[in-house]
């Protein structure tokens, strides 16, 4: 569980994304696109799940990408490289399930587009044509471009603030693909990893056109493996598990506002101790 | 001779809340001698006929008034791996103590006059601890050389890495979290099992050799087929109850209402009790429920009034409970306890639905008052509705502690091992051997939630199945 890895992918003096290689054999091994791992930085963290999001198997590593955000992506990233994390557990939930769709299109918002760039390159590898959009707040914490660009058949790049690629939202450009689509070139499947608002936005969009659309959900969890319900959510009106049973789900059947809101639970928690920890 | 029963020593009730301590404190010496000395030693001992697994009884507290407390140590060692754990959480009420013969009959438990022989337990465990006392480790030769995996380090694991590793065998223990024990470590309260009881255990199993392999899935990050490619000779599994049931009820996912495991899991293995120097939060209502009568719902209700307690709120917890006291599955010893402590109980009352705030936090409970019926399959009277008794009562937390199913991570991995209609492994009753040859699994995966007791008969039975087919081998 040692880094062997690690950079800063962005800086925007109130927002870090950092990408960190992992010594996780096992898990390089296993791991599929779409699963996830759960790590504990030290002996008083907290559990926390995050994406796979590349495998070397040679080298028996995985690689991580997260943005800080609470307390443990803050305590995360005060690891060097030669620091071994304290656990690390996977692969987690079920992996995405690869097979020729036709046309596929994948949304990635923030650190989402880790998480749809290991998808991306098997969907691509299995023949569908992919069709990527990637957004974030702005420039500087646009990520994986390149990569994307490289799986993808077609790229589409947004920034809300307009500092790169299209001023707007992702969701804009999957209206506009919709839109546009013709009897000969239909959309098979939309994949959306990002922010909840983003994801519930792609959904809305899909709707009227009945397009299938997969989410990867970033439920609150404790062991990842079924045991403690916390990551509970309701799918089509059953309440579903995110770590066993997801993390992908048919986007069109989640119950996003009860989502929105589990993921809350602890905020004033969470601010008291960054808070304490870092002033901030 | 005095045949009042001896009474335990235990935490004031008023100091309890402050913290997680061991609530009961134990016998010692004297009170031990004076409380063995009180059994009848019958010629005929229906007590072990009590126990799960067979521990000659008689045998231990004759030795206990013979002052030979090794002797009774080795002796209670023979059927039972821990019985400083087994004094501590056996529901003896049901079980030996209810079996003696001066347990008044008729009860659906035992009476106060019984041989609190499960306080004997644990000090003859105890005394076996602080000696470190342990059986004599007989190496088969003939299996040296064998190696087996035990999946899962709760009871059951613990119980068939011990006697596996003790004839000799080689033993890989294989945990998903980061830490050992299972329900033990993350269930069950420290306040009713210390953890230095629990991590003395694991150590000796180290010191027999044992090797722990903690944060890895079997089906997830390792599967079956790879074990035995791995030259396992043979698997045992422990995987335990492990998923939460909820009753399916409007309402149910609101913010802070919890599954008991969640809860506790938040709370005993990953310390939230001590936030913010622990990282994992939980939050404390004012006015707690918990839904439930066995003593997965005792614990809980006293974690959250510490924890209440402890944030400086006036502890307020309930237990709700559709049937009355007489049929909590609990402990007697629990309810007692949560009694003290100043737990109230709502009997005869179910939930139909939680309501909420316009944040998503439960903020109350429709509930519905019952009234007693006919004897269910379970031999206990069934509640009934009684129609126009709703009402709504306050709470800011609830905690749903109404039982445990299968987890079936490992078993949808391995189709090929049967399970039945509740996902729960189908073992042989003899050999505990599943229906893939040389898998064997024992514990709560095998007939569902039972005691830590019972994972471990069957355990000790897997083991001897284990040892048998490994000495077929050659």
């Amino acid at each position: 569980m040692r880094i062997i890895n690690k950079r800063m992918l962005s800086d925007t003096g109130s927002t870090r994304v950092f990408r960190i290689e992992v010594e996780a054999p096992r898990v390089a091994e296993k791991g599929r696109p779409g699963q996830f791992v759960i790590l504990m930085v030290s002996g008083e963290g907290e559990r926390i799940p995050l994406t796979i999001v590349e495998r070397d198997k040679a080298k028996g590593a995985i690689t991580l990408i997260y943005q800080e955000l609470g307390l443990t992506t803050r305590l995360l990233s005060e690891k060097e490289v030669g620091d071994d994390l304290y656990a690390l557990l996977g692969p987690l939930g079920h992996a995405t399930e690869i097979k020729n769709y036709g046309t596929v299109v994948l949304i990635g918002g923030g650190v989402g587009i880790a998480e749809i760039y290991p998808v991306a390159e098997v969907l691509k590898e299995a023949g569908n044509r992919v069709i990527s959009i990637i957004g974030s707040r702005t420039a500087a914490l646009m990520m994986l471009e390149d990569e994307m660009r490289s799986v993808s058949d077609e790229l589409f790049v947004t920034t809300d603030d307009g500092s790169l690629g299209r001023k707007g939202f992702t969701t804009d450009i999957l209206k506009e693909l919709l839109e546009a689509q013709g009897p000969g070139d239909k959309i098979d499947l939309v994949y959306a990893v990002g922010p909840i608002p983003m994801m519930r936005n792609a959904c809305r969009v899909t709707g009227p056109y009945k397009t299938k659309t997969l989410v990867s959900l970033n439920s609150l969890m404790i062991d990842g493996t079924g045991m403690c319900g916390g990551c509970r959510v309701t799918v089509g009106g059953e309440t579903k598990f995110t770590c066993v049973d997801g993390p992908e789900f048919d986007g069109h059947l989640v119950d996003w506002g009860e989502l929105a809101k589990r993921n809350n639970t602890y905020i004033p928690q969470e601010k008291h101790i960054c808070k304490l920890r870092f002033g901030r | 001779m005095s045949k009042e029963p001896v009474k335990v020593k235990e935490l004031e009730s008023s100091v309890r809340l402050g913290g997680f301590d061991e609530v009961v404190l134990g016998y010692n010496e004297e009170e031990a001698l004076k409380e063995a000395s009180r059994c009848l030693q019958c010629k005929n001992p229906v007590c072990v006929t009590g126990c799960p697994v067979g521990i000659d009884i008689k045998g231990f507290i004759k030795k206990i008034t013979d002052k030979d407390y090794k002797g009774a140590y080795l002796l209670i060692r023979e059927r039972n791996n821990f019985p400083s754990i087994c004094g501590r959480v056996c529901p003896a009420e049901y079980q030996c103590r209810k079996a003696c013969v001066l347990s008044k009959r008729g009860g659906p438990f035992a009476s106060p006059e019984a041989i609190n022989i499960h306080f004997l337990e644990r000090f003859i465990g105890d005394y076996g601890m602080k000696s470190g006392l342990s059986p004599h480790a007989v190496k088969d030769k003939k299996l040296s050389g064998y190696k087996v995996a035990v999946v899962g380090s709760g009871p059951a694991g613990l119980c068939a890495a011990g006697e596996l590793a003790r004839r000799g065998v080689r033993i890989v223990m294989y945990e998903g979290l980061h830490r050992e024990g299972g329900v033990l470590r993350y269930g069950i309260p420290p306040f009713r099992l210390s953890r230095d009881v629990l991590d003395y255990e694991i150590e000796e199993l180290k010191k027999l050799g044992v090797e722990m392999e903690s944060n890895c899935i079997i089906g997830k990050t390792l599967s079956m087929a790879e074990l035995f490619e791995q030259g396992y000779d043979a698997v045992f599994l422990g995987l335990g109850a492990g998923t939460p049931v909820f009753l399916g009820l409007p309402g149910e996912n609101l913010c802070n209402v919890y599954s008991a495991n969640e809860f506790l899991t938040r709370v005993n293995l990953m310390a939230a009790y001590r936030f913010p120097e622990y990282h994992t939060p939980v939050n404390v209502g004012k006015r707690i429920s918990v839904i439930g009568g066995g003593n997965t719902a005792m614990d809980a209700a006293r974690v959250a009034l510490r924890l209440q307690k402890m944030s400086g709120i006036e502890p307020d917890t309930t237990i709700l409970y559709r049937r009355t006291e007489i049929e909590m599955p609990a402990r007697r010893l629990e309810i007692e306890h949560a009694k003290e402590e100043g737990v109230k109980f709502d009997i005869l009352t179910r939930p139909l639905e939680f309501l909420g705030n316009d944040e998503g936090f439960v903020k109350g409970i429709e509930c519905i008052k019952c009234e007693l019926g006919e004897c269910d399959s379970s031999g206990r009277r069934r509640p009934v509705d009684m129609k126009g008794s709703e009402f709504a009562l306050d709470c800011d937390m609830a905690v749903m502690a109404i039982g445990l199913n299968a987890n079936s991570v490992l078993t949808k991995a391995n189709p090929d091992i049967k399970t039945d209609k509740y996902g729960d492994i189908i073992a042989d009753k003899e050999t505990m051997e599943t229906s893939v040859r040389d898998v064997f699994a024992g514990g709560d995966i095998v007939g569902g939630e039972g005691t830590v007791i019972e994972a471990m008969g069957m355990a000790k039975k897997a083991a001897e199945s284990i040892i048998k087919r490994l000495s077929e081998k050659k």
